[in-house]
C-alpha cells in the first residue's frame, strides 16, 4: 500500500497498464511534452515515447475516431478529453460510432475516455461541467466516476482491460483533495459493483464521485447512523446494493454533483420507488445541482452545487420523517 | 490557390478546375469526365486478363445483386427504403480490387462492389437489406450500415463522413507497429461539408498515416447540388492537408484501380496518405423513394451514355482481345448466381424479438478477420514468399 493523491493513482493505474500491455496507448491534447493539463500523463512521452503517447491537434472527434480504429485493429486506446466539458465535440463519435459498433456489429470497441468533470473552482459553464447523464442515455457506454484514489485506479484499471467503451469521470475537485491507500501493482475494482463507504441503519445517502464525500463529512458532523453507498459505476448499475441500503434504512437520499432532471439520482430513485416501496419509510429524495449551467462567480456557483450545509439539511429533513 | 508540390494528378485536377472556371461550366458530378490519370501505361503491367474479368465480374455482380434488391424492395421484402450505388461500381471495385488480405476497409452505402471484392456474399447483403437473421448484422441494422468483420471490414454509421475518422485509427495502429498495411474508406462529396472531414484529413495528414481516401463526387447530396456544397472542389484541399489529391474518372474501374494502387502502395511505403476524387453520377435517387426530380435531363443523359459497365465491356473487347460473347456469358452467369443468393436469402428467417436486447456490451474483445484479395499481384507475391 502507499498512500496516493487521486490524481496520482489515475498515472499510476495508466502507467502500470501501458508497461503491462504494449496495445495500451494515450491519445489527447497536450499529454505528451506538457503531460497533460491536469498532469495525468507526466512523464509518460518520455517512457513510452511518442507513438503510444499521441499528442494532437485541437479535433475530440479526431480523437475518439482514431481510437475506435485503433481499437478495433487491436490495441486498447486511452482518450483524454482535457475538460469533460469537450466530449460535446467528440460526441458523434463516443455515441453513434463507439457506442452502437457491438450491438449493431459485433465488434468490440475497448477504448477509454477520461473526463475530467466537475466544478467548485470557478471553471464557469465550460469547464465544471458533469455530463454523465449523457452518456446513460446512449446504450453501448459503460460509465464509471471513482470517488477514492483506490477506486480511482482499480476502475481505470478495469476500464482499461473492458472490452468495451467507458466513459471515466474523474473529478477534477478530487485530484488533489482526496488521498487515501492504494494498493501498489495490479490492483482492479469490477466494474458495476457499488461499495458500502459507510455503514448506518437510521438513512441512506446513495452517492458517486465528489458528493461521496460530502455525505461523508455529513454523516461525521450529525453524528447519525447514516449508511453511504458510493456507487462507482453508473452502467452496470449495481441495482442489488442499492435496494439492499433502501431496504435496510427505509429512507434514500441520492446525490450528486450532476444537474438534476433526468439524472443518475431520478434513475435510483424511480429503482428504489419500484423495487423497494413496501420498505420505505419516506419519500425518495435527491440533492443535485441545480437545472442551470454551472456559472463562474463564486457566490453563484455556490448557490448551484450542492454544499456540504445542504446535504445535511438534506439528511436531517430524511432523518426526521 | 497556389498550386503546391502535389503529383501529375493533382496539378491535372487544377487545371481541369482551372479550365472550369473560365469556361464557366459548373455542370454536376464529373460533367465533363477527367481524361485518365498519370499511368495508363503502367496499369496494363498491373492487371492480367483475369483480373480484367474479376472487375468486371464485381461491377456487374454489384449491379445484379442492387437491381435484385429494388426488386425485392418494391415487393415489399424491404423495410425501410433502398440505397444503390447505381452508375459508381467502378469506384468501389476498382479501388478496393488493390487491397491485400490484411488491408482494412470502411465501406459506404453506394460501395456494395467494395463487399464483394473482399469477399462477401449476396446473399448475406439481401438477407440484410431484408432485416433476416442471415444478413451480416442479423437485422441489427440495415441498408449497407455493415461490414462483415470476419473480412476485414468495419460497418459505417449514418453519420458522415465518420468512417474516415475510424479509418485513420485502424491506419494509426499500423503505422504504430510498422506494419505494411492500408487502411482504405470512402465518403461522398457531401461530407466534405462537415467538419470531421477536416478534423480526418488534418489528422491523417499531421501523423502521415496509411490511408487511402476515397471520394465519391456523384453531384449530389441528396439533391444538394456540388455548387451548394463548395466553392473550391475537395480534392484541392488535399494540399493543404499535406498530401496528394488526385482527380479520375469515377467509371473508369481501371483508372480509379490505377489511382488507388498508387495511394496504396504509397501509404504502405510511409508516405502517408492521398485523397482520390472520383468523378461520377448517382443514376438514381438518393433512396428508391427519391424521383430526381431534381436532376437536369440532359446532364442525367450524358451520364447515361457513360455507365462504367457498358464503357469497361467496349474497352476490354477494342484494347484487352476480350470477346462480346464471353463478357455477355459473366452478366448471365453473375446473374444466375444472384438469383440463387436472393433465393437462401428469403430463405433466412426474421430474427427472434427474444434476442433484440442482446449484444449491447462485449463480453470479450473481437479481432478483424482477413479480407479476400484477388488481384493477381497477391497471389504472386504469396508464391514470391512460399518459394523464398
Amino acid at each position: 500500500m502507499a498512500e496516493l493523491t487521486y490524481l496520482e493513482a489515475i498515472s499510476d493505474s495508466l502507467r502500470e497498464e501501458m508497461r503491462r500491455d504494449e496495445t495500451v496507448l494515450c491519445i489527447g491534447e497536450d499529454i505528451g511534452a506538457f503531460g497533460g493539463a491536469f498532469k495525468i500523463t507526466d512523464g509518460f512521452l518520455e517512457e513510452f515515447g511518442g507513438d503510444r503517447v499521441v499528442d494532437t491537434p485541437l479535433a475530440e472527434n479526431a480523437i475518439i475516431g482514431a481510437a475506435v480504429g485503433a481499437a478495433i485493429e487491436g490495441m486498447k486506446p486511452v482518450c483524454e478529453m482535457q475538460f469533460a466539458d469537450f466530449i460535446s465535440c467528440g460526441f458523434d463519435q463516443l455515441v453513434n460510432v463507439a457506442g452502437r459498433m457491438h450491438y449493431r456489429q459485433g465488434l468490440a470497441v475497448p477504448i477509454v475516455v477520461r473526463l475530467p468533470s466537475g466544478g467548485g473552482f470557478s471553471g464557469g459553464p465550460f469547464h465544471s461541467q458533469n455530463p454523465e447523464a449523457w452518456f446513460l442515455q446512449s446504450p453501448g457506454l459503460k460509465v464509471v466516476a471513482p470517488a477514492t484514489a483506490a477506486d480511482a485506479k482499480g476502475l481505470l484499471t478495469a476500464a482499461i482491460r473492458d472490452p468495451n467503451p467507458v466513459c471515466y469521470l474523474e473529478h477534477k475537485g478530487l485530484y488533489r483533495y482526496i488521498k487515501g491507500e492504494v494498493p501498489e501493482g495490479e490492483h482492479v475494482v469490477e466494474l458495476g459493483k457499488a461499495r458500502i463507504a459507510r455503514a448506518g441503519e437510521e438513512m441512506t445517502v446513495i452517492a458517486y464521485g465528489s458528493a461521496v464525500h460530502l455525505a461523508l463529512d455529513a454523516a461525521e458532523q450529525l453524528e447519525e447512523d447514516i449508511e453511504v453507498i458510493d456507487l462507482r459505476s453508473l452502467c452496470p448499475l449495481d441495482t442489488e446494493a442499492i435496494l439492499a441500503s433502501a431496504r435496510k434504512t427505509g429512507k434514500v437520499l441520492v446525490a450528486h454533483e450532476a444537474t438534476q432532471s433526468c439524472g443518475v439520482a431520478a434513475e435510483v430513485a424511480a429503482l428504489v420507488a419500484s423495487e423497494a416501496f413496501e420498505d420505505l419509510d419516506a419519500p425518495v429524495r435527491r440533492l443535485t445541482a441545480a437545472d442551470v449551467p454551472i456559472p463562474f462567480s463564486p457566490p453563484l456557483e455556490q448557490a448551484v452545487l450542492p454544499q456540504l450545509e445542504d446535504m445535511k439539511e438534506a439528511c436531517r429533513e430524511l432523518l426526521a420523517y | 490557390m497556389e498550386p503546391g508540390n502535389g503529383t501529375v494528378a493533382s496539378e491535372r485536377a487544377r487545371d481541369r478546375n482551372g479550365d472550369r472556371r473560365n469556361d464557366d461550366d459548373r455542370e454536376q458530378g464529373g460533367g465533363d469526365a477527367p481524361a485518365g490519370v498519370a499511368g495508363d501505361a503502367a496499369h496494363a503491367d498491373s492487371l492480367t486478363k483475369g483480373d480484367r474479368t474479376n472487375l468486371f465480374r464485381y461491377m456487374a455482380m454489384m449491379r445484379s445483386a442492387e437491381e435484385r434488391g429494388i426488386t425485392l424492395y418494391r415487393q415489399g421484402k424491404i423495410p425501410g427504403s433502398f440505397y444503390d450505388g447505381c452508375g459508381q461500381e467502378a469506384i468501389s471495385v476498382g479501388s478496393s480490387f488493390v487491397l491485400g488480405p490484411r488491408d482494412r476497409m470502411c465501406i459506404l452505402h453506394r460501395d456494395l462492389g467494395a463487399h464483394f471484392v473482399r469477399g462477401l456474399t449476396p446473399d448475406r447483403y439481401l438477407a440484410n437489406y431484408m432485416g433476416r437473421s442471415g444478413g451480416v448484422t442479423g437485422g441489427r441494422d440495415g441498408n449497407l450500415h455493415f461490414g462483415a468483420r470476419e473480412l476485414g471490414c468495419v460497418g459505417m454509421v449514418s453519420m458522415l463522413p465518420d468512417m474516415a475518422l475510424v479509418a485513420n485509427g485502424m491506419a494509426q495502429a499500423f503505422k504504430l507497429r510498422g506494419e505494411p498495411r492500408v487502411a482504405m474508406t470512402y465518403f461522398g462529396e457531401g461530407s466534405t461539408a462537415n467538419g470531421q472531414w477536416h478534423e480526418a484529413m488534418n489528422y491523417a495528414g499531421i501523423f502521415g498515416l496509411p490511408v487511402v481516401f476515397i471520394l465519391e463526387n456523384n453531384g449530389f447530396a441528396y439533391s444538394t447540388p456540388n455548387e451548394l456544397e463548395f466553392v473550391v472542389d475537395p480534392v484541392e484541399r488535399a494540399q493543404t492537408y499535406g498530401f496528394p489529391g488526385v482527380l479520375v474518372d469515377g467509371n473508369d474501374v481501371e483508372a480509379v484501380f490505377e489511382a488507388s494502387r498508387v495511394a496504396a502502395d504509397r501509404a504502405r511505403a510511409g508516405d502517408g496518405p492521398t485523397l482520390i476524387e472520383c468523378r461520377t453520377m448517382r443514376m438514381h435517387g438518393h433512396g428508391a423513394h427519391d424521383d430526381m426530380r431534381y436532376v437536369p435531363k440532359e446532364l442525367f443523359e450524358k451520364w447515361a451514355e457513360r455507365d462504367p459497365i457498358e464503357l469497361y465491356r467496349e474497352r476490354l473487347i477494342a484494347e484487352h482481345g476480350f470477346a462480346r460473347d464471353e463478357l455477355d456469358a459473366i452478366r448471365v452467369e453473375v446473374k444466375a448466381y444472384v438469383d440463387e443468393c436472393a433465393k437462401r436469402a428469403l430463405e433466412s428467417p426474421m430474427p427472434d424479438p427474444a434476442t433484440a436486447t442482446d449484444g449491447v456490451f462485449a463480453d470479450e474483445l473481437t479481432p478483424l478477420g482477413d479480407g479476400r484479395a484477388p488481384w493477381s499481384n497477391w497471389a504472386e507475391q504469396a508464391q514470391q514468399a512460399e518459394a523464398a
